[in-house]
């Protein structure tokens, strides 16, 4: 077992007023103290940073130096936008393999080091570079309206279907004062916003984020071994990969890296596939747009092919719902720093498990078990975790 | 041009090249090593496909054992583990799968108008991201269309789906 004892997390958003390792400090100070362990016990860490875009690329020495982490042991990690999710995987394999009890894992990104042409022109590049950046300038956007589109016309859903996923997660991020927007938007002013990729306007896209998130992972020895009573357990994790390019996938309905890491996630839980929603208190998924949470739905189960659409206008994710999906903002609205997103879903599952979530935004903890889904690149790398109370 | 101009500005009157943050009023330091990138990818191995577009035509490797297509062309079959390719032509029909129409473009495609890509899947099978000609509120996925050699902007050649009419 792996246990999370000690969570961090800075405010999103621009973030000009700090340099990297300063907004990496802001996690990890709070990560150490919640944890209530000093750098000395660390015995492993690791940096999920996507970082193209910022100056600095030795970033697990940069933020050891400053934060005092040296040496212990640590590398750099990169899987996209899941590349926080893959830093944890590195720590939970670690500890589980007995390599490391106690592990520091911070994502970071500091994107607004770069202006956002920049930023466009380089998460473009994110998908399979000649065939489909190259050749016929695909963006991050336009890679994810292509499964709009395709979803939109398989099973009727519309513009405004994915303009609710905008309003609800922006109704969260307005009660998470870590989230870059913090205003609740209506569906008429995510309409009426411009379009970036048809069909997606501006407020079907995530964000550019700054910002730094940390987790303290430990053994369970060590969790006896220090008596701590505020801690979650990793239960599972289910990791998948898709194809470099679209066009080598056979629909444009579902993120078959997602599926696959899904099942086996469920699988190593015990979670019954056909009915997760009993098991699970609340989920984080990957809304880096609005209409990938709904089809993040169905390749989780928690409503069926052509159906995730209908929990979307029936508010079943909101609090109080069949399950209660990014309550603290997503991506949409709490912002999207690549490296640090991953890590960010897992400080909230702590947080909505432990009952530390602020208030208007805390899920009821019934079950005790939470998943995050997080998804790099166009479905290149998907990790689907599950957290929960008990061993 | 704007942005050099304050920089200069700035280190004549503050000595050094900052300028302030417009969103959070945080004073920045301006990187002067600026760095062009410009990558040199490889493409000796398949070579025929570029030939291929020259003569009108789309092609696509097949492994000669097991028959499978490979689209972008592969050198090697990971199947049959061995390169016991034959280059063929792709079907010049198919079936819009998707679509969407980019309006916030990169810096390096802004030459461009906004632009549709597509994926389609043409008849034998193998599906193709390739931009989309005429007016994309016309077509939807199951649209029949047909691959179109064609040259771009910048003088050199590429493929194209067309929306095939009635
Ligand atoms: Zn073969």
């Amino acid at each position: 077992m792996v246990a999370i004892i000690g969570v961090g997390h800075s405010k999103f958003g621009n973030r000009r007023d700090v340099s990297i390792p300063e907004l990496a400090w802001e996690a990890i100070k709070p990560a150490l103290d919640t944890a209530n362990i000093e750098q000395k016990d660390i015995d492993f860490f690791v940096i999920g940073t996507a970082g193209v875009w910022s100056s600095e690329a030795a970033v697990a020495p940069l933020i050891a130096e400053y934060a005092k982490l040296e040496p212990a042991g640590s590398m750099r990690v990169e899987a996209a936008c899941a590349t926080g999710s893959a830093a944890i995987r590195v720590g939970y394999t670690a500890i589980k393999s007995g390599e490391a009890d106690v592990v520091l894992i911070l994502g970071i990104e500091k994107m607004q080091e770069s202006t956002n042409p920049i930023v466009i022109e380089l998460i473009g590049r994110f998908g399979n570079f000649f065939w489909e950046f190259e050749n016929f300038g695909l963006t991050f956007p336009a890679y994810y309206a292509l499964y709009a589109t395709a979803y939109m016309a398989k099973y009727n859903a519309s513009e405004e279907d994915f303009a609710r996923v905008a309003v609800k997660n922006h109704f969260y991020g307005a009660r998470n004062p870590y989230a870059q927007f913090q205003k609740e938007i209506t569906i008429e002013q995510a309409l009426n916003s411009p379009y970036i990729s048809w069909p997606f306007k501006l407020f079907d896209c995530s964000p550019i984020t700054d910002g730094a998130s940390a987790v303290i992972m430990v053994s369970d020895d060590k969790v006896k071994e220090w008596k701590i009573d505020e801690r979650v357990f990793i239960l599972s994790q289910g990791v998948g990969t898709g194809t470099a390019n679209l066009s080598k996938r056979d629909n444009f309905t579902s993120l078959k890296s997602a599926v696959y890491a899904a099942e086996i996630a469920y699988r190593k839980a015990g979670i019954d596939i056909d009915n997760p929603c009993k098991y699970l208190d609340g989920a984080n998924v990957h809304d880096c747009f609005t209409s990938a949470e709904i089809i993040a739905y169905e390749d989780l189960r928690f409503a069926k092919r052509g159906e995730g659409v209908e929990l979307i206008r029936e508010e079943q994710t909101y609090i109080g719902g069949k399950i209660p999906v990014n309550v603290d903002g997503g991506l949409k609205a709490k912002g999207h720093p690549i490296g640090a997103t991953g890590v960010s879903q897992a400080v909230e599952a702590y947080k909505q498990l432990l009952n530390k979530a602020e208030k208007g935004r805390q899920i009821d903890v019934v079950n005790g078990k939470y998943l995050t889904h997080n998804i790099g690149g166009t479905g290149h790398y998907a990790y689907v975790t599950i957290y929960g109370l008990e061993r | 041009m704007e942005f050099e101009k304050a920089i200069e500005k700035n280190i004549e009157e503050f000595g050094f090249p900052v300028i302030i943050d417009e969103k959070s009023g945080a004073l920045q330091w301006v990187d002067l090593r600026e760095m062009n990138i410009r990558y040199l990818v490889s493409i000796e191995n398949i070579m025929p496909f570029f030939e291929g577009l020259r003569e009108g035509k789309l092609l696509a490797t097949r492994c000669r054992d097991c028959g499978e297509i490979f689209f972008p062309p592969q050198k090697d079959c990971p199947t049959c583990k061995d390169s016991n390719m034959e280059w063929i032509e792709l079907a010049k029909e198919g079936v819009l799968e998707t679509l969407t129409v980019v309006f916030v473009r990169p810096p390096s495609f802004s030459n461009y108008d906004p632009y549709t890509v597509a994926i389609a899947k043409l008849d034998d099978g193998v599906r193709i991201t390739a931009w989309l000609k005429g007016d994309p509120k016309k077509v939807k996925p199951g649209q029949r269309v047909k691959v179109e050699i064609s040259k771009r902007k910048e003088g050199y050649l590429m493929y194209e789906l067309i929306p095939i009419e009635g």
